[in-house]
């Protein structure tokens, strides 16, 4: 028995090694896969595997392999899955998903010269003094900045209250551009509210808001507080226009959410399922098909990631031997000149890492995201 | 004025949701002499149970609570006997930290059961809101119900504890173990049956806490319980009219200070208030002062 056991394990290590084309270019990843920011995770994961897929699926072999791990949000995680993931081989990284853990990541791949790409860490200090980590999303400034600016530009409201977490990087850095862009606009911040990671009862700043006025609640947070946020402020017969950015994409998937609080709440986001261009619609086909959901656009930005990887691969010419640290330089020249399309628009980056394209803004409507600016 | 009586309310509804918690804190405090940790996830456990029953059983919400009460009911005679009952005769000390200790298999256990990721929890209160002067001050009607939870408990443990034969057994061995058991009590049942109504009384905050804070986690009860604690040392631990008073009062506490002084510094306001009372006053508001021989 026991050496039938040996033999099968032999046989399945085999079959492994198999598996792993020795011609693929190896890209690994983490993400919170489980925790409090797990959908972001699961998003992003779901939506590379799909481009892994379309790409080996076009070229008629295994020309990329993806190795995505679980980091559960936590720095210390994410660095063991870095280290994981480079003794599987990677070449290069799609990740991490969440800022802390990018930021801790970030510099350990800077040190060991590992090319990074970013689906959706989008905190300046993500990219900042380090020549190889890029992004696929907005940095915070921009998405502070944008909201102000789309606010203002579809005159939504003059008043506004802004709730956000100040004990997480995200959320600072997008209230602080915020408000430097608020005031530009002639947007009149009427409340501040601040809590910390801990905060379950959020009475005290839906009250203030409600006091002050605002017409408008700006909720540069993750979707957790968020759903708390909508509860307590439907408890207090409160009903402004709420408007987040991309940590409000994935309130819908929390287990047991009333999607109804949710209902009319819009987020800038770079992509909406419902646009109806042939890259969105095959996507978010080939997405609902497999799991079950609609993209959001954590999936989507992983998309883009993936694909232009691939294209900043192919073009710098490298190949499943080519070292990470060589990968490292062949890419950071390469992604200087890429320009893509992708789901989440058209991509250009500079030699920050910080990427250029435009945002858009979606609503929740029965359920589902719906691009605003469609109606 | 109608903002301060809004955060007064505010205050209340919180106050109410610790003091439910503190009430089963202090009544196993008040009978085994022992603080048990493992309170708050107690009522986490509750939370997950009813959250199941309602989620995918679709059983209705007052079942789902029944149905929460009597498992933590098992669960902490389960956890009295197994891991609490062997330390009888062992210091405190070694309890307090056995008691740290289930806490954190209680919450690791939940990880692997029910997974990490939050889960929005349907608020098992169907009553209405309350509008008073013109629909500015509003009081929820989770708040309502948690209120009346409470004086129906305070007054439903009062009367066990002061008129049934269990309840006097209860009260005996609070005083003196030894004599009691001279006494002819049986004192190991009298602290189990503790911990099962200690260990329902959790359910049922476990439900309440989370239908005026909807997210639940496996470390949902941690914070939650720590307060209610808090609450129990600032009302006079053992007392249960105190449990009562003194969460109400510490969540009032923690709203204005969120309020008027800095609402990132909520929690500090709690901290700071179980520190002035072990300072100025170590038994609480409602404690009896006694001298621990040493």
């Amino acid at each position: 028995m026991k050496k039938l056991i040996i033999a099968a394990l032999c046989l399945a290590m085999i079959a492994m090694t198999a598996l792993a084309s020795a011609d693929a270019i190896k890209i690994g990843g983490s993400g919170p896969l489980t925790g409090p920011a797990a959908d972001y995770g699961i998003s992003v994961k779901n939506g590379a595997e799909i481009a892994v897929e379309e790409i080996n699926a076009k070229a008629g072999e295994t020309v990329i392999e993806l190795n995505f791990q679980d980091d559960e949000h936590d720095p210390e995680k994410a660095i063991n899955a870095f280290n994981d993931v480079l003794d599987w081989g990677a070449q290069m990284i799609a990740g991490t998903v969440t800022t802390s853990p990018c930021i801790a990541v970030g510099a350990q791949a800077f040190e060991d010269r590992v090319f990074m790409l970013t689906p959706s860490a989008s905190s300046v200090d993500v990219i900042a003094d380090k020549d190889n980590v890029y992004q696929v999303c907005f940095t915070d400034p921009a998405q502070g900045a944008a909201s102000a600016d789309y606010i203002s530009g579809h005159k939504l409201a003059t008043k506004v209250a802004v709730i956000y977490n100040n004990a997480d990087a995200y959320s600072t850095g997008i209230y602080q551009t915020f408000e430097g862009a608020a005031a530009e606009k002639g947007l009149e911040l009427v409340y501040i509210g601040t809590f910390t990671d801990d905060t379950t009862d959020f009475s005290v700043q839906v009250t203030g808001a409600k006091e002050a006025g605002a017409e408008l609640v700006f909720l540069p947070i993750y979707y957790t507080p968020a759903s708390m946020i909508l509860q307590q402020a439907k408890n207090m017969d409160y009903a402004p226009i709420f408007f987040g950015v991309d940590g409000l994409d994935g309130i819908l998937s929390i287990e047991g959410f009333d999607t109804s609080l949710a209902e009319g709440v819009m987020l800038l986001t770079p992509f909406s399922a419902d646009a109806t261009d042939d890259l969105t619609v095959n996507f978010v086909k080939t997405y609902t098909e497999k799991f079950g959901t609609v993209p959001s656009q954590f999936a989507a930005d992983a998309y883009d990631t993936v694909y232009a990887l691939y294209n900043a691969s192919v073009k710098a010419g490298i190949t499943a031997e080519t070292k990470a640290e060589e990968a490292c330089d062949k890419l950071i020249a390469a992604f200087q000149e890429l320009e893509m399309t992708g789901l989440t628009g058209t991509m250009t980056w500079d030699s920050t890492g910080a990427v250029t394209k435009t945002p858009t803004a979606v609503i929740i409507k029965d359920g589902a995201y719906v691009g605003a600016d469609v109606q | 004025m109608t903002l301060f009586l809004s955060y007064l309310i505010n205050g209340i509804s919180l106050g109410s949701v610790y003091a439910i918690i503190a009430l089963g804190y202090t009544m196993v405090y008040g009978i085994a002499k022992m603080l048990n940790f493992a309170h708050g996830d107690v009522i986490m456990v509750g939370a997950y149970v009813s959250f199941c029953a309602i989620q995918y059983l679709n059983l209705p919400p007052w079942v789902s609570v029944i149905l929460a009460m009597i498992l933590c009911t098992a669960l902490g005679v389960i956890i009295e006997g197994l891991a609490y009952k062997p330390l009888r005769q062992a210091p405190s000390l070694a309890v307090l930290i056995t008691a740290i200790g289930m806490s954190y298999l209680l919450q690791n256990s939940a990880l692997l059961i029910w997974g990490a990721n939050p889960k929005s929890f349907p608020s098992v209160v169907n009553i209405g809101n309350i509008s008073l002067l013109d629909g500015r001050l509003l009081i929820t009607g989770v708040t309502i119900v948690t209120i009346l939870a409470n004086i129906v408990i305070m007054v439903a443990l009062t009367l066990f504890t002061g008129r049934t034969k269990m309840g006097k057994a209860m009260r005996a061995v609070s005083e003196d173990k030894g004599a009691a058991e001279l006494m002819g009590i049986n004192v190991n049942t009298t602290i189990s049956v503790t911990f099962a109504i200690g260990s329902a009384l959790a359910a049922v905050a476990g439900v309440l806490l989370c239908s005026a804070y909807p997210t639940l986690m496996p470390t949902t009860g941690s914070m939650p319980g720590i307060k209610a604690f808090t609450a129990a040392v600032f009302g006079g631990i053992g007392s249960i009219p105190g449990a009562m008073i003194g969460g109400i009062l510490l969540g009032i506490i923690e709203i204005l200070g969120k309020a008027y002084i800095s609402t990132e510094l909520g929690d500090a306001f709690v901290f700071a208030v179980l520190i002035i009372v072990l300072l100025f006053r170590p038994s609480g508001l409602f404690g009896k002062n006694v001298r621990e021989k040493v």
